[in-house]
């Protein structure tokens, strides 16, 4: 008896699990869209509906590392994703990224040649480029002394003057990013004395340190709960639209130079219209939108023009090749260094 | 006799399957991965792995405790004064016990940074006094304020229940046979209600063991509990994705909770036999 019951039990969730599905999906496609969060101006992706009848389902991650854990686990499937580029060089040295028919992407033509064939996907196969910018440090001008931003250090976030107001990424790589540029090495360094010379930076600075924070960065800058954090360039623009005060700069010591493009995975079962929506999101119109939403430098030549010329005219948001020279692209690191990074910074966050 | 626990495994069917999918499989599949390295193979080098975040352990605990203590000694005359009230006013109390949980937990712990920060609504109030404000949000005390306030109404509704159960006559009783407020509270109010006040414990306790998102927005990131390092382990927020150290450290805090619970029991058993007599 209980054994049929069981039976019935199950039938009636997997007809009500099929229902749903079927429900759900229709005659229509529906693509699983996962991005950053408030990356997208989320009315194109209506538009975009109307205008292909291909359902979007858009979801949100907050870094890198949760994307590719969710992705790689096989636990969800998604269609497009949009890494960054060390990201996407794993991804596609594990071979989780297809490669792209650029036939079903035509717009492609109007991303500039600064950012096709970069070191993660050198042949331009795999990836589409949909922002760009550098990691800049931002402060607040009623509470950080003009003298100590006169050089344009990353030190600044080492200046004791300041303990207690201070912001640092909570995330490894770009925390260790700024330590290692301090020590004048390279943020993709092979030498793990340089990680642990770094992870001895990053020591030292955690008495300054306020809050390890990433999102929250926006509140507590806008309203002067904090003087100095490091950040990137798109997001301290619109620090500045909300507070006045705030100012930034790229460190002469270089920063970090990335680049996100929107990728299809390979196993997408709807990769034609993956490919559609990746050329409907490069469509001039859409491009500068999007630009104009999230406040990062589009590597979209036409859709500048549509753009506020004082934005595209800011040598911080769109830095010219002078600067761009100094800065560094994050290149996937090897498994032992990775291993390392992880270990230090578990080590610095417990302490 | 048999027809009724035929009825009664009918309906406990849906659960039993509920909890065997949920409940069972995953804490099958947490032993196996703290058991496995990345290949497959048994090892147990994830659990020595473990001595590496003694500390982390010993902060988790003693701010768990530290809370749970609190939440216990906030919600036993919260609980106490409500069951005493007409029924009523009870359910109106309980109510609005309950009212903050309607609203979404991160939401909740989010004002809280609001009101904590340097600038935030506690300091331009005591400024405007004239004070000099306090150094609040991004300490171990954020965290445990956090953990009370989140947790608290899970302390205060099993005591309460208990407390309900006891007649106003056995406390009278008691004080007719000479017990003053003391004795009453001592030998009848607290050995009746071990049964509430060790759910409570361990509703307040567990959650609050385990939390990573309390000591992330309130603790500023720099107070790192075992939970943190446990999603750390699990999302790869640190570079390195790996389930098997992740499911480690989720297996000893596992173990650690079921000692503790089974302490508390034994402990229940001695006080309510105490009481009857």
């Amino acid at each position: 008896m209980k054994k049929i019951v069981s039976c019935v039990l199950i039938l009636c969730m997997a007809v009500s699990v099929l229902c749903l599905s079927a429900c759900g999906s229709g005659s229509k496609v529906t693509l699983n869209v996962y991005n950053w969060g408030e990356y997208i101006d989320e009315s194109v992706l209506s538009d975009f509906e109307s205008q292909t009848g291909i359902h979007v389902n858009y979801t949100t991650y907050a870094s890198n590392e949760e994307m590719y854990a969710k992705v790689s686990s096989g636990a969800a499937s998604y269609d497009v994703v949009i890494p960054s580029d060390y990201m996407i060089s794993k991804m596609i040295e594990e071979d989780l990224l297809a490669e792209l028919d650029f036939a079903n992407i035509p717009n492609y033509a109007y991303i500039g040649e600064d950012y096709k064939g970069l070191a993660y996907d050198p042949d331009n196969q795999y990836t589409v480029p949909y922002t760009w910018g550098t990691t800049v440090i931002i402060y607040n001008k009623t509470m950080v002394d003009p003298a100590d931003v006169a050089d344009e250090s990353v030190d600044l976030l080492w200046n004791e003057k300041y303990a207690g107001n201070i912001l640092m990424f909570d995330n490894p790589r770009d925390a260790f990013g700024l330590a290692l540029k301090k020590l004048g090495y390279s943020m993709n360094s092979l030498t793990p004395a340089e990680w642990e010379a770094a992870a001895q930076e990053l020591k030292a600075q955690k008495p300054l340190v306020q809050a390890y924070v990433m999102d929250q960065i926006f509140d507590k800058m806008s309203s002067g709960e904090a003087a100095i954090a490091p950040y990137y360039a798109g997001d301290a623009l619109i620090m500045q639209a909300d507070n006045p005060d705030i100012g930034y700069y790229i460190p002469k010591e270089g920063a970090n130079f990335f680049v996100d493009c929107m990728c299809v995975l390979k196993n997408s079962q709807h990769k034609t219209e993956a490919e559609q929506f990746i050329n409907f999101m490069c469509e001039t119109e859409v491009a500068a939108k999007t630009a104009e939403y999230i406040g990062y430098a589009t590597p979209h030549m036409e859709a500048r023009a549509l753009l506020d010329p004082e934005i595209v005219g800011n040598p911080l948001v769109y830095p010219d090749s002078a600067v761009l020279a100094s800065t560094e692209v994050f290149l996937n690191l090897s498994k032992d260094i990775n291993k390392l990074q992880s270990d230090l910074w578990t080590d610095i966050k417990k302490d | 006799m048999n027809r009724k626990s035929l009825t009664r495994k009918i309906i406990t069917a849906p659960y039993t399957l509920w909890m065997s999918i949920f409940v069972l499989v995953p804490i099958g599949l947490v032993v196996y991965y703290a058991l496995t390295d990345a290949d497959g193979h048994f090892t147990l080098r994830n659990l020595t792995a473990i001595a590496d975040y003694g500390k982390t352990f010993a902060i988790s605990l003693e701010l768990a405790l530290i809370s749970t203590v609190i939440c216990l000694l906030l919600a036993f005359p919260v609980a106490y004064t409500i069951s005493r009230m007409q029924a009523h006013k009870q359910s109106t109390m309980v109510m609005l016990v309950m009212l903050p949980m309607w609203m979404n937990f991160l939401i909740r712990t989010y004002a809280w940074m609001t009101i904590l920060e340097g600038n935030g609504l506690i300091n331009r109030f005591v400024r405007m006094l004239g004070g000099e404000g306090f150094n609040m949000i991004n300490t171990n005390g954020a965290v445990v304020l956090g953990m009370v306030y989140n947790f608290l109404p899970y302390m205060i509704l099993p005591i309460y229940t208990v407390l309900t159960k006891i007649e106003k006559s056995t406390i009278e009783a008691a004080q007719d046979l000479g017990a003053n407020r003391i004795h009453v509270f001592r030998r009848i109010l607290l050995p009746m209600s071990v049964p509430g006040i060790i759910s409570g414990i361990t509703m307040v306790f567990v959650p609050a063991v385990s939390t990573f998102v309390i000591s992330k927005l309130l603790g500023g990131g720099k107070t790192f509990l075992i939970g943190d390092i446990i999603e750390n382990f699990f999302l790869g927020n640190t570079g390195t994705v790996d389930y098997n150290i992740g499911a480690a450290l989720s297996l000893v805090l596992m173990i650690l909770i079921l000692v503790s619970m089974a302490i508390m029991n034994h402990f229940d058993k001695d006080e309510s036999a105490g009481g009857i007599m």
